[in-house]
């Protein structure tokens, strides 16, 4: 075990309580259990820049990851944090395995749920799926995506990029860009940086927004220009390609041209702006190479980063709630 | 037969009618043979068994022309037999059932089937609807004269909307020639397709699939186009939003033949309820606005949705605890038609015997039922209730075979004390 950096320790001292079970959705969080998470990973962005990253917080727990949609990135993001935390982490896939052969998720939950896990990480291709699954075991259920509704530690981590780059984030404005209907990151992103006080932009097609987003409080722009105009954060999303084909967007190069982000649009932005991404990219389509790549623009490397130092957060957390013995 | 039954001091409210007072009801050999409104039914035999109901409220047996069972084909959501339990024990005393089984009812034999299996249940009646075209799907028109013929009292599709306006223009004119009534669902099949909730801020921000209320109007401009073209009758089939009520009300001032229906639960509940993915709550068509839950309400008090449905749609456990997306839609409706509906009477909003009508004069009219009445000669279909007594549903208590019961935990007033089918007593509390 290797000492926790003084930041972090100074952050663990403070008693904050987390009083929630699970973590679903940024709706069942306030701004001070928001600014304390923050706070916490900032600590573990330290630890995870040491050579010895490995810390007991949660020894002996076990942390299952159940991911019904593949995700590289959440997956192992989730699965290092746990780790590093000194859990153990079992990851299923159930697309790939027999325990889903005709059981519906609540008995592939109960099941996993009956081998005792302390942590069960989820992600699912509809929405609500975790708020249901969490109605169901006695487990902390964390939601690492339901369909399209919430991927509420995607929003943490962001949050945390830019208050690393900014320092704060209230008064912040944001333009989140692209596919915002079928984004569960951009819902909780909406959210949550409505919370912490920053002014949130949609950007996109009329196809690609959702209905009535107007009353969601952000401002909505079809013009990516006036959009992310004065922006200081410019948060693009992934657009699957097979809505790009005719059906939300006439075509790939269509919508590059008018809604990808290349440096002459980005250019209306504010001096300083920085470009998020919660990946995977689709270079050429909504981003430009030349500017995620750009390390002065991008913050894009660095959310993959605060990811597992914002989950290690959410999980410390969650776990410093849970029962010892049971 | 057993003994004449008189039930009286009961509060009498026949829509049919239009009386609303006291009185008492003589039934003999399955049939009403007095109603005496006002005073007593005067010096009765010996052999007259008399029931005193307390100050009852003596209604019509419901008729409900839009119930599913799963039979034939999926008995495990509920049979004929367990929804026509449920029916006697909600007050329910005709039920329609659709034609969307395994197999469908789109020939006579299947029509045939259904009313022995009524039959040897003998507990209140059961009538098929026909299919309005082969398997439900929409091309080819259904043996609509034969089954009307075996004893189907209406033809429709169910929940899908015959897409193919050719196809449902012929269905129209097909049918008027024998006189069978048509009921269709409007739904615009694109608009619509893999919707889970309806458009607006709660779907867009619970990240539901949605559709949008103009769903429901494109199909029934549509089909009241096509009624005037065809002159055919129409049943509209559960609307539910603001704008299709609308062009309904045009339709039905142009003095087109159209008729049209809502379920209980449109008028009960609203988008908001499905709260946390409460699948329960995951309808079809989906829960509405408020704005359009009001618009119904409005309409029913109008007149211009003459009929109420219970929708009953069983869905067992494996059907509703999946994600709010994958999950059936439908409830169970049967046992809570009645309280539900008092809650319109209670909070003022529709008088007592305009709501009632709604599920009885009504219903039976537009099919050309003999029941839903209290009148002498009528068949002796009852139901005595206390509408006043405070109930809380307990979807786990439903006779229902299924108890996916949007009403769980809610708190109505109204509670069925007897239930009488052709003179038999098939419920009592």
């Amino acid at each position: 075990m290797s000492a926790a950096p003084p930041g972090l320790n100074e952050v663990l001292q403070r008693t904050f309580s987390f009083p929630k079970r699970h973590f679903l959705s940024v709706l069942d969080l306030n701004e001070v259990e928001v600014a304390n998470l923050l706070d916490l990973a900032d600590g573990f962005v330290s630890l995870n820049r040491q050579t010895s990253k490995k810390l007991d917080l949660l020894k002996g727990r076990t942390l299952m990851n159940l991911f019904f949609e593949n995700s590289t990135r959440t997956q192992s993001s989730f699965e290092l944090a746990g780790k590093r935390l000194g859990a153990d982490v079992v990851n299923m896939s159930p697309r790939q395995s027999s325990i889903s052969k005709g059981e519906t998720l609540i008995d592939t939950a109960v099941t996993l749920n009956a081998m005792q896990p302390d942590l069960l990480v989820v992600r699912h291709g509809s929405s609500g799926a975790a708020s249901l699954l969490s109605q169901k075991v006695t487990c902390s259920v964390i939601n690492a995506g339901d369909g399209q509704h919430e991927h509420p530690t995607q929003a943490l981590l962001d949050a945390l990029s830019m208050r690393r780059a900014f320092g704060r984030i209230a008064g912040l404005r944001v333009a989140i860009c692209g596919d915002i209907a079928h984004s569960r990151v951009a819902r909780s992103n909406v959210s949550l940086l409505q919370m912490l006080g920053a002014e949130v932009r949609l950007v996109g097609p009329p196809t690609l927004l959702p209905p009535q987003a107007e009353r969601w409080g952000a401002a909505i722009h079809h013009d990516m220009r006036q959009g992310i105009a004065g922006c200081d954060v410019v948060m693009m999303l992934r657009l699957q390609l097979e809505r790009m084909d005719g059906v939300m967007a006439p075509s790939q190069r269509e919508y590059f041209r008018f809604f990808g982000l290349d440096r002459e649009k980005l250019a209306c932005a504010a001096p300083g702006v920085r470009v998020m991404h919660p990946g995977p990219m689709n270079r050429g389509v909504e981003i430009d190479s030349d500017v995620a790549d750009d390390l002065a623009v991008s913050l894009i490397q660095d959310q993959v980063e605060m990811g597992v130092a914002a989950r290690m957060a959410v999980l410390t957390s969650l776990a410093a709630r849970l029962e010892n013995d049971r | 037969m057993s003994r004449p039954l008189a039930v009286t001091n009961v509060r009498l409210v026949d829509p049919a009618s239009g009386y609303d007072g006291p009185g008492a009801v003589l039934i003999v050999e399955g049939v009403i043979a007095d109603v005496a409104r006002g005073q007593g039914l005067g010096s009765l035999s010996k052999d007259v068994e008399v029931m005193d109901g307390a100050g009852g409220l003596l209604l019509p047996g419901l008729v409900d022309i839009r119930v599913k069972t799963g039979e034939p084909g999926f008995e495990t959501k509920e049979t004929l037999k367990s929804a026509a339990r449920a029916a006697a024990a909600g007050g329910v005393t005709t039920i329609v059932v659709q034609p969307d089984t395994h197999p469908v009812v789109d020939e006579p034999s299947v029509v045939d089937f259904i009313l022995r299996r009524a039959r040897d249940i003998e507990l209140v009646k059961v009538l098929p609807a026909g299919a309005a075209t082969k398997g439900c799907e929409g091309q080819r028109m259904a043996e609509i004269g034969l089954m009307a013929e075996a004893g189907c009292v209406y033809v429709t599709d169910a929940d899908k909307p015959i897409v193919d306006s050719k196809v449902f223009r012929r269905v129209l004119a097909y049918a008027k020639a024998f006189g069978v009534l048509v009921a269709h669902r409007p739904a615009d099949p694109w608009l619509s397709a893999g919707a889970a909730a309806s458009e607006g801020e709660f779907a867009s921000r619970m990240g539901l699939p949605s559709m949008p209320a103009a769903a429901e109007k494109i199909m029934l401009e549509r089909d009241l186009a096509l009624v005037e073209l065809t002159g055919a009758r129409l049943l509209v089939d559960q609307v539910t939003t603001a704008t299709a009520l609308e062009a309904l009300k045009r339709g039905r001032d142009r003095g087109l033949p159209v008729v049209a229906s809502t379920s209980i639960n449109h008028l009960s509940f609203n988008e908001i309820d499905i709260g946390d993915y409460r699948t329960f709550c995951k309808l079809d068509p989906p829960l509405r606005s408020e704005d359009d839950r009001q618009a119904v309400i409005e309409a029913v008090a109008s007149g211009l949705i003459q009929v109420i449905v219970s929708a009953h749609a069983p869905a067992p456990p494996e059907d509703k605890r999946l994600p709010y997306d994958e999950a059936a839609p439908g409830a169970v409706g049967l046992e809570t038609l009645l309280p539900a509906l008092l809650a319109f009477h209670h909070e003022g909003r529709i008088p007592l015997i305009d709501l009632i009508r709604t599920v009885t004069s009504a219903p039976a009219d537009l099919l050309g039922l003999p029941s839903g009445r209290l009148a002498k000669g009528a068949p002796a279909d009852l139901v005595l209730c206390n509408p006043n007594t405070p109930v809380v549903i307990d979807a786990d208590k439903l006779t229902s075979k299924s108890k996916n019961s949007p009403f769980d935990g809610r708190r109505l007033q109204g509670k069925v004390l007897m239930t009488v089918a052709d003179g038999r007593v098939v419920y009592r509390a």
